[in-house]
């Protein structure tokens, strides 16, 4: 059941046929490692794509190149048709970010690290939204406890909230359900599916394809920098799975 | 990629040609400065380190110069180009420091009666010296080359920007505080024959700093050619 | 403009809060300060040197070296949870966030020199009382000079292995215009000179101040964008 919304409750407003987050011919290169080589993607309201893909693909290069934090070697991303540019703050405005790490202060409380980012993205009644954020993930009951002494599950949950806080239309999650338990897990799925019925976008990266097989519409396998494969969603993960085994032997 | 180390082995033969070129004048000039040009009256023979220390700060602040504004074109247009030509002029530039840092206390002992002063340019030299240290020493502790490239051009921008304000603060200070020193280092008013061999001294050090660049930056390019079509990092 | 304040003040005022919590880089410079001085007063014979003549120098050195040791703070609490990409990716310019973390650099500079000066008044017995407006003023526009330049180094060593040792070796030439300012600005008002001896220097360190604050906003993004 989908549970309370972690921000306001208004759903996207416009046309619903622009894509939220569209990358053209992104390509990355390290040096003279090329990692991405020429991807293209769009995402639209209530969308969510799962990528997925061994280790080294290029998987978190690309999320942080859709977040706007690493420009590509070639290729546009755009959000809500405005080119994403690091000179042009309020082109990141759409975005929400959950990394592998945290990008919380271990040394303030919840409480101060959400009202930090509140203000930081210029929300109106900071304290109320940062609070709010954390009933969403059920622990405002720790908001004014130091992170340091939080159980990794704890820290996570105040991660998510963080990274929903200011309302993204698209939020970008890299292995999101790490330190998560199967009550936390659950509840994130739950934010994840609300926020999507509300029209914003995912792209989802994990290895974990049982944890979000029935919340992804449209699935994508990162091979060697290029799409193995991007399409809908199939209605079954156990068919899909010989497939992937096919593709990573090809 | 083939082509790209082709080039780069031409740049490397350009190098080597006007280097060697540079030194048979350097070599000339050296035979002028020791033969023919006449003995200072009160510095004697010690003098004639001059003609080696000064075209050495000289070529080390011109390194530095490039250092600075190919770091600032490098910020501009993002050609990896730009960022190993930088590198390569403040390696040559730190040799050229080096020699210069030497040549100095060398030629004060004698003539001074001390190892070091702290005149405008002797301390400008050194802090170039020190500016340059730290360039190489960032360089060498960064392993991603983009990250490599745009922080040492930041450093040698705000290096640049940096050497007026250590002129000024030198002058400042020297004028305040006259220093004890009993013959000028700098400029003299030399008879012909002597500024005649120190232009031509000038003169061929700037081209030895040319060839030693070019001959570096062409070796640059081939590393980074090199390390392209083995496909691993540069 | 106001927004911008306001950010930045946010930034600032985030680090200043973390450090009052954590107390690392702000006591090791305070005990740093401290030792320093000690050191000092041991050092000298102080019937061969007198005070007024060494005391200018000793004062700034220590600062500047307890400065350095707490400039590679402001990046380095970046990095326990990547928390440098949730300031990137917020819909804030990249200047902001240098302005940040200058100002709280600033603000910790500050707290080293306000422990330092009455340290220093007591082991140097130094009268500083008809001076201390010029000294405080002096005081601040020198550090501004040298955090600015040290706030963009250490952005940049945090990502290197030695940071704790590069900063200084690329912060030194950089120092040396603000250093020798406030040493000769210092000498002259503890020794009750006007201030038309002293408007050179300070005419050279507020022209460094406005250059090198302003040159290091320019760069920043540079630094931070990949």
């Amino acid at each position: 059941m989908p549970a309370q919304s972690a921000a306001t409750e208004q759903p996207l407003a416009g046309g619903t046929d622009l894509p939220v987050l569209e990358g053209k011919g992104i390509e990355r290169a390290f040096g003279s490692l090329r990692v991405l080589r020429g991807l293209d993607l769009a995402i639209r309201q209530g969308e969510a794509l799962v990528v997925f893909g061994p280790n080294g693909a290029g998987k978190s290069t690309l999320l942080r190149i859709l977040a706007g934090l690493m420009r590509p070697t070639a290729g546009t991303v755009a959000v809500m048709g405005n080119p994403v540019r690091s000179h042009e703050p309020e082109t990141r405005r759409p975005i929400g970010l959950l990394s592998h790490q945290t990008l919380l202060y271990d040394d303030l409380t919840p409480l101060e690290n959400l009202m930090f980012a509140a203000r930081l993205y210029g929300l109106s009644d900071p304290k109320r939204r940062a609070l709010a954020a954390l009933e969403a993930l059920e622990v405002s009951g720790r908001a004014l406890d130091p992170m340091r002494q939080l159980s990794r599950g704890t820290v996570q949950r105040v991660a998510i909230a963080r990274s929903l806080l200011h309302d993204p239309s698209i939020v970008l999650l890299d292995e999101p359900f790490t330190g998560l338990d199967v009550v936390g897990a659950e509840l994130f799925r739950g934010v994840l599916a609300g926020e999507l019925e509300r029209g914003r976008a995912i792209v989802l990266v994990t290895h974990q394809l049982a944890e979000v097989w029935e919340l992804a519409t449209h699935i994508g396998v990162l091979l060697g920098g290029r799409w193995a494969l991007h399409e809908a969603r199939p209605p079954k993960l156990s068919d899909f799975l010989p497939r992937y085994g096919e593709l990573l032997r090809g | 990629m083939n082509s790209e180390l082709a080039s780069a082995r031409r740049i490397i033969r350009l190098g080597f040609a006007l280097t060697a070129i540079a030194l048979i004048a350097v070599a000339g000039v050296y035979v002028r400065a020791l033969m023919y040009t006449p003995i200072e009256v009160r510095q004697g023979a010690a003098q004639k380190i001059f003609y080696v220390h000064a075209p050495a700060a000289w070529a080390a602040l011109m390194a530095f110069s490039v250092v600075g504004i190919v770091s600032a074109l490098y910020l501009w247009l993002k050609d990896p180009r730009l960022d190993l030509f930088a590198a390569s002029s403040a390696e040559v530039g730190l040799a050229f420091s080096v020699v210069m840092l030497t040549t100095g206390p060398i030629w004060g002992k004698p003539v001074w009666g001390t190892w070091w002063t702290w005149d405008a340019r002797l301390t400008l030299t050194l802090m170039i010296f020190l500016l340059f240290l730290g360039y190489l020493t960032l360089r060498a502790a960064l392993s991603d080359p983009s990250e490599r490239a745009r922080f040492s051009a930041v450093v040698g921008i705000l290096g640049l920007v940096l050497v007026p304000f250590i002129h000024l603060s030198v002058y400042l200070f020297r004028t305040l505080h006259p220093a004890p020193i009993l013959l000028k280092p700098s400029k003299p008013s030399l008879p012909d024959s002597m500024l005649a061999t120190l232009l031509y001294a000038l003169a061929t050090f700037t081209l030895l700093y040319i060839g030693f660049v070019t001959t570096r930056y062409g070796l640059a390019r081939a590393v980074a050619a090199q390390s392209g079509r083995e496909g691993t990092d540069a | 403009m106001a927004s911008w304040i306001r950010l930045a003040w946010l930034i600032a005022a985030k680090d200043l809060r973390v450090e009052l919590r954590s107390k690392t880089a702000l006591l090791s410079s305070l005990v740093f300060a401290a030792l320093v001085l000690v050191v000092f007063n041991f050092a000298r014979d102080a019937s061969l040197v007198s005070s007024t003549v060494l005391a200018p120098s000793v004062l700034w050195i220590t600062i500047a070296f307890a400065a350095v040791i707490a400039l590679n703070r402001a990046f380095n609490l970046e990095r326990e949870n990547a928390s440098m990409s949730g300031l990137l990716l917020a819909p804030i310019s990249r200047g902001v966030i240098y302005v940040g973390k200058f100002l709280a650099n600033l603000a910790f500079v500050a707290a080293v020199e306000l422990v330092t000066l009455p340290l220093f008044v007591l082991f140097f017995n130094v009268d500083i009382w008809d001076s201390l407006g010029g000294l405080l003023g002096v005081m601040a526009l020198a550090s501004i000079g040298f955090v600015a330049v040290g706030t963009i180094f250490s952005a940049m060593v945090v990502k290197t292995r030695f940071a704790e040792l590069m900063l200084p070796v690329l912060l030194l030439p950089f120092m040396v215009p603000p250093l020798i300012g406030a040493v000769q600005v210092t000498t002259r008002l503890l020794s009750g000179r006007p201030l038309s001896e002293m408007l050179g220097w300070l005419r050279l360190l507020a022209v460094y101040d406005v250059v090198f604050v302003t040159l290091c906003v320019m760069v920043f993004p540079a630094l931070v964008d990949e």
